[in-house]
């Protein structure tokens, strides 16, 4: 058991949402042959522990019959029968620490885990083949002059014949990405790799059979192999980004309850909102879909428009997605489905921001560009040099073979994603959920950082302001307030500390609290209801008996590791502002305690990505960090994007990684993503330090397959070793 | 040299058979969780514990 005890403390506080608990999985629960089964996805765990707890706990669920947790990427598969709801199963989990939200199946995980199992057998086959063929062509280069021809080219055939149909297998990825690029008149990477595979393989076949020395059978296996590493990293990463995110959508609580004409409730998945349905939007639950209240209620749309203060909806206004409720529980009429629920104007905004970052060229693309034509004339004028001096033509051939070989993209085509794949993994480890490989890449060249402010530097959730309350006022206040799961009433227990709860508190949604507190009535809420002047200056009263009404004052509280976090990025030469779409004194305030940033305030969205805009017209290379709906045209717009955990799932769709636990991974990722394009850059000088050597040997037709099979592993090997290599800063 | 006709065979058998367990591995699911495999065994599953002889 010690093992299992040592590694408590590992489930963190939940990062999500405040105020939405465990969201109801039962719209995913599928039936399969008298069973029910449920893939959760589970965030938090991570070491032998919390697999212990977690499977033993739900296991310990009347019914269950398997709960498997697969620890690399956080899903519990659980099947069970009986009546056992899914919302106790995700309950179980919520209540020992960890996030839980269902995973939906058909989001595509499955096309891609096959893809990747594809290039894994690939890699398997070009790996057996490789080795086999190096055996066989080991003895020939061992024993030339010894050997005789018939022995030779016995083992030419043999090595021919494990090569050709392993080309044929695990050469189909390059094949079909190269035809592909050349139909449509461009080149990628994939074309020079499928040339020298393929020329090779056929210059050896005629070698062979016309019983000559050298067959490069090996040299065409050998780099199948290498790529199909570096393509197998590649897909690796990129399914894991594409998995993160996903994950990240689903612990949104993407689910909504409908209530049908007869007054019936029914969870859904937010993305069977039709509209036109009447939906009931329990106290605390995020809104999944546009609509018109029906009800007066209270609505927190700090992550639609960046104002913190909530706001009293009446009935007829219209609610955006992604707003929380406050109040008590009213019902709305859907506007649109869930997908639809954008706002136009931010939507067209991701669209124009796509495109703009589609237009982004990666480094290993412009390498590629110059790489390409560069490579496949040398290889045409040695063959041209070589037939015009005379030599015959088989010789011109083969020298003009040997140099595509050995500048093959070994080490350009490794390069890229070792270096990607190690950054993303380091990365992962801190929290930080990288999106694409080519996100690193513009985060390592941002220059300029634009904070929103609600949610990302402050904590996005109420503070009481404790100066301006005596503390037995707070103390009756408390009593009151540790009753409701209200955030001002939590934020109101939370100053106060641990303590007593009055005796039969009554709540009503949307207006407040009332209990007995010695004898007298206590009240604790609106101003309507303690009977206070109307004034908006105060979120919440409380009334003791007939005395004065008090005001109780809230503030979205800085986060505690902001100000360090943002010397952090000072001291790596980035300049930072803040742009909110919060009120003036709220934004100054913040920019004050920032040590005098600069601050815009009252942004809309379409302020928001203008700011960007003119930031970008200066030749500045812009990181936006939001989590806003308000931020997500900012987001898309900017160079490079960071979004916060907590924030909208379309924010997080719009940025080019999501953090978690905090700014100081801001700077963290930042850190990363310059060390790995610093490798990046290494691996890439190098590559074409070994081409600018390796080409005039190979031209001059000094390589021999024992040179080429040397040089080629020892360039992949360097570029790998240096792409591992810890970087300085790292942690551990 | 004649022992090479029966060398060859026999490095290449050993090879395909490396290839059939790789396949199979890659088939059957033994990658999809390499993290979860190397903490399973770190899970005490002794209970009630087995009485000491």
């Amino acid at each position: 058991m010690s093992v299992v005890e040592a590694a408590t403390g590992c489930p963190e506080q939940p990062s999500g949402p405040v105020g939405v608990g465990a969201a109801d999985p039962a719209p995913f629960v599928r039936q399969r042959g008298g069973h029910n089964e449920l893939i959760l996805t589970v965030r938090g765990a991570r070491c032998a522990g919390c697999l212990a707890k977690i499977e033993g706990g739900v296991r310990a669920l009347p019914g269950v019959e398997e709960a498997r947790l697969n620890l690399s990427n956080g899903r519990l598969r659980i099947a069970w029968s009986g009546p056992l709801p899914a919302q106790r199963i995700a309950q179980t989990l919520e209540d020992l620490g960890y996030d839980a939200a269902a995973f939906d199946p058909s989001s595509g995980d499955e096309a891609t885990a096959r893809e990747e199992r594809r290039l894994l057998t690939a890699m398997g086959v070009a790996g057996f083949a490789a080795a086999n063929v190096m055996l066989l062509s080991i003895s020939v280069w061992a024993g030339a002059g010894e050997m005789g021809a018939q022995t030779r080219t016995l083992l030419h055939w043999i090595s021919g014949a494990i090569a050709i149909p392993a080309v044929a297998f695990a050469g189909r990825v390059f094949f079909q990405s190269a035809w592909g690029a050349l139909r449509k008149g461009r080149a990628n990477m994939d074309v020079p790799i499928s040339l020298a595979v393929s020329l090779a393989t056929g210059f050896s076949v005629y070698e062979t059979a016309m019983g000559g020395e050298h067959a490069y059978f090996d040299a065409s296996v050998t780099l199948l192999f290498f790529l199909l590493i570096g393509r197998y990293l590649d897909a690796r990463l990129r399914r894991r980004a594409h998995a993160a995110a996903n994950d990240l959508a689903a612990l949104q609580g993407r689910t909504a309850t409908r209530l049908s004409e007869s007054g019936q409730t029914k969870t859904i998945a937010a993305g069977e909102i039709e509209p036109d349905d009447l939906l009931l939007i329990a106290a605390g639950e995020r809104v999944a879909a546009d609509l018109v209240a029906l009800d007066d209620g209270l609505v927190d749309e700090s992550l639609v428009s960046g104002e913190s203060a909530p706001r009293r909806v009446a009935a007829g206004e219209t609610i955006y997605a992604g707003s929380v409720n406050l109040g008590g529980p009213f019902k709305g009429r859907a506007l649109a489905s869930a997908d639809d629920s954008l706002v136009a104007d931010i939507a067209r905004m991701l669209e124009a921001g796509e495109q703009r970052r589609s237009a982004y060229r990666r480094i290993a693309d412009k390498a590629v560009s110059i790489y390409v034509p560069t490579v496949h004339s040398v290889a045409a004028l040695a063959f041209i040099g070589w037939l015009a001096s005379g030599a015959p033509l088989h010789q011109a051939v083969f020298i003009a073979v040997s140099t595509l070989i050995i500048t093959c993209p070994c080490a350009l085509a490794l390069a890229a994603p070792v270096v990607q794949i190690v950054a993303a993994g380091r990365l992962f480890q801190r929290g930080i959920y990288l999106k694409s490989g080519d996100a690193l890449e513009r985060l390592a060249t941002a220059d300029h950082v634009v904070f929103d402010k609600t949610g990302t530097l402050t904590l996005g959730a109420p503070r009481l302001i404790v100066d301006d309350v005596s503390q037995d006022t707070l103390a009756q206040a408390a009593k009151l307030a540790r009753a409701s799961r209200h955030p001002l009433s939590r934020a109101i227990a939370f100053a106060a500390g641990d303590g007593p709860v009055a005796a039969s508190v009554k709540e009503t949604p949307g207006l407040g609290l009332e209990a007995e507190l010695d004898g007298a009535t206590a009240r604790l809420g609106s101003a309507a209801w303690v009977g206070a002047p109307s004034q908006a200056d105060a979120s919440l009263w409380f009334r003791l008996a007939e005395a004065a009404p008090v005001p109780l004052r809230f503030e979205d509280h800085l986060r505690g590791e902001a100000v360090a976090a943002l010397e952090r990025l000072s001291r790596l030469g980035m300049h930072f502002e803040i742009v909110s779409g919060d009120r003036r004194n709220r934004v100054a305030e913040i920019a004050a305690a920032l040590g005098g940033a600069d601050w815009t305030a009252e942004a809309s969205p379409t302020d928001k990505t203008a700011r960007l805009e003119a930031l970008r017209a200066e030749g500045k290379r812009t990181l936006m960090v939001g989590d806003g709906l308000n931020d997500a045209g900012a987001l898309s717009l900017a160079h490079a994007s960071l979004a916060p955990g907590g924030a909208m799932d379309v924010s997080q769709s719009a940025s080019d990684a999501v953090y978690s636990k905090g700014l100081e991974n801001v700077a963290a990722t930042i850190e990363a993503a310059r060390c790995a394009r610093r490798r990046m850059l290494e691996n890439f000088g190098f590559a074409a330090l070994y081409n600018m050597i390796a080409v005039p040997i190979a031209v001059a037709g000094f390589v021999t397959p024992l040179v080429a099979a040397i040089a080629m592993s020892g360039s992949s090997i360097l570029v790998t070793l240096n792409a591992l290599r810890p970087s300085a800063g790292s942690p551990k | 040299m004649s022992v090479l006709l029966f060398l060859i065979p026999v490095a290449l058998g050993l090879g395909l058979a490396g290839l059939f367990a790789f396949t199979w591995a890659v088939r059957t699911g033994q990658f999809d969780d390499p993290e979860g495999a190397a903490n399973r065994i770190l899970v005490d599953e002794d209970e009630p514990l087995p009485p000491k002889s």
